[in-house]
């Protein structure tokens, strides 16, 4: 595939790159030049790839020293409520055939560790029936192939979502399989942060790119108009970010905020209409419990009552969590629900890397290939990078 | 858990619900197509077993050219920069 093998190569082009990178420095000097020295641009990413892309190329060495990058929620693996983990683990040792995607797999329910079953990987090595899938398309086929009652345990943002809704809306769903439906809108937890999490402000938001192909740019279009931060829907090549990185700080510097979309390549303004139309056809949207956070409106969705024959909660009598009966469902001193907010570095976290490891998870944050503990473990966002930079003389 | 892998359309099934995708390598799969409408040859976003989105390849080389436009005028603007003109 030489066109998309001609995109890699352009899009992690080491002289663009150079480039780009002296540009961010000149508008940021430009910045501080006229903030002083205490001059801070925070930037905060939404999506665990684009997490994955600053550390995994140490983008954050390249950065002025007044420019930091925050990751924020962006990760829908971390943030789904212990609730619905522990009553899929319970619907597994029922003797119920439990499908789910792998990021999900070792993510611990509300059971402490040393005490009872935690995660659905575990309630596999006690006898459970679990299986994990590359796609719903894989969990459908396999229900209907086994005959067995079976739940697929569904979560995701907007990019996954669809995938749930479609079979569901074309009647494909076998009679023998329900959803657990934890399905989060990525929109409405980034107003949550906004005007919850106080501390500097963000000045920059990179959007995320493959949320952004379903709803389209225009999704974020009320971060400038409401909050006047500059925004950018950006992809997942390093160059896609630092020139997301750039445009941010431009638009800082000549003091217009708005919404530009970088990833022209995929990204639409009015995004994917048939995943869209899909989604309110098969869906309700609710106020919702995000792990370790709380409930945030408008930012789940359910199955309409339509649907109901495909809703694990409704066929096996299971009631939805109520913010009347969520408690704090982050496993004690797990800092995880303060990493996704922006608040916290995975490093500030006592457990980085001693209790919790990506070998041996204990909070949410480091089970996924997607969460900011995983991604900082896996590729040295606690100063790995810099030093490396150090060494090969890029320091900024 | 937002990946998107980048992979072209080699052929379509069940009145194009279903596509067969090319990932590279030789490693090819099938995925749902039902609510993106692609063709054969169409470079596309797989994300879950599913076609989120389509690429254009010719928009991604264009993108960068107008990138090194705007990177060009900024340094213009700059009066920190050798020859730059101030803003």
């Amino acid at each position: 595939m030489p066109a998309l093998e001609r995109i890699a190569k352009l899009y992690r082009g080491d002289e663009m790159a150079r480039k780009v990178v002296d540009a961010i420095h000149a508008v940021a000097r430009r910045i501080a030049e006229r903030e002083g020295r205490d001059s801070l641009v925070k930037i905060m990413d939404f999506c665990g790839t684009h997490e994955w892309t600053i550390t995994h190329f140490g983008l954050r060495s390249l950065m002025p020293s007044n420019v930091e990058l925050v990751a924020g929620p962006g990760c829908p693996v971390c943030i789904t409520p212990a609730y619905y983990v522990d009553v899929a683990i319970r619907l597994a040792m029922d003797g119920v055939k439990v499908f789910t995607y792998g990021d999900a797999y070792r993510l611990p329910g509300s059971a402490r560790r040393g005490a009872g079953i935690r995660t659905l990987a575990e309630a596999k090595a006690r006898g459970g029936d679990v299986e994990v899938v590359y796609s719903m398309l894989d969990a459908v086929r396999r229900a209907r192939e086994s005959g067995k009652e079976s739940v697929f345990l569904a979560v995701g943002f907007e990019t996954t979502t669809p995938a749930t809704a479609s079979p569901v809306v074309q009647g494909k769903i076998p009679v023998n399989m329900t959803i657990i439906n934890v399905h989060r809108l990525t929109p409405p937890i980034a107003r949550y942060v906004f005007e919850n999490v106080p501390g500097i402000p963000l000045r920059g938001v990179i959007a995320p790119g493959h949320v952004s192909t379903i709803t389209g740019a225009k999704a974020w279009r009320f971060i400038p108009e409401e909050y006047g931060i500059p925004t950018v829907v950006a992809g997942f090549e390093p160059l896609d970010v630092l020139l997301a990185i750039l445009e941010i700080l431009k638009q800082i510097f000549e003091g217009k905020p708005r919404l530009v979309n970088e990833y022209t390549r995929t990204v639409t303004w009015d995004g994917n209409l048939g995943a869209q139309r899909l989604m309110a056809e098969c869906c309700d949207v609710v106020e919702a419990a995000w792990r370790g956070i709380g409930f945030v409106p408008d930012s789940g969705l359910v199955f309409k009552d339509k649907y109901r024959r495909v809703d694990a909660l409704k066929q096996y009598g299971i009631p939805e969590l109520t913010p009347e009966e969520w408690s704090y469902d982050l496993p004690p001193g797990c800092r995880c629900a303060d990493v996704t907010l922006g608040k916290a570095k995975p490093t500030d976290c006592p457990m980085f890397m001693r209790a919790c490891t990506p070998a041996n998870p204990y909070g949410p944050c480091m089970v996924s290939m997607e969460g900011t503990c995983s991604v900082w473990a896996r590729f040295g966002g606690a100063g790995l990078a810099e030093e490396i930079a150090r060494d090969i003389g890029l320091e900024p | 858990m937002c990946l998107g892998v980048p992979a072209q359309v080699v052929e379509l099934k069940e009145g194009g619900r279903i596509a067969v995708v090319d990932f590279g390598g030789g490693v090819l799969r099938e995925v749902d197509a039902s609510f993106t409408p692609v063709k054969v040859g169409d470079y596309v976003v797989v994300h879950a077993g599913t076609i989120i989105a389509t690429v254009d390849p010719e928009e991604a080389v264009e993108s960068i050219r107008t990138w090194n436009e705007i990177i060009s005028m900024l340094k213009a603007e700059d009066p920190g920069e050798p020859g730059g003109q101030g803003a």
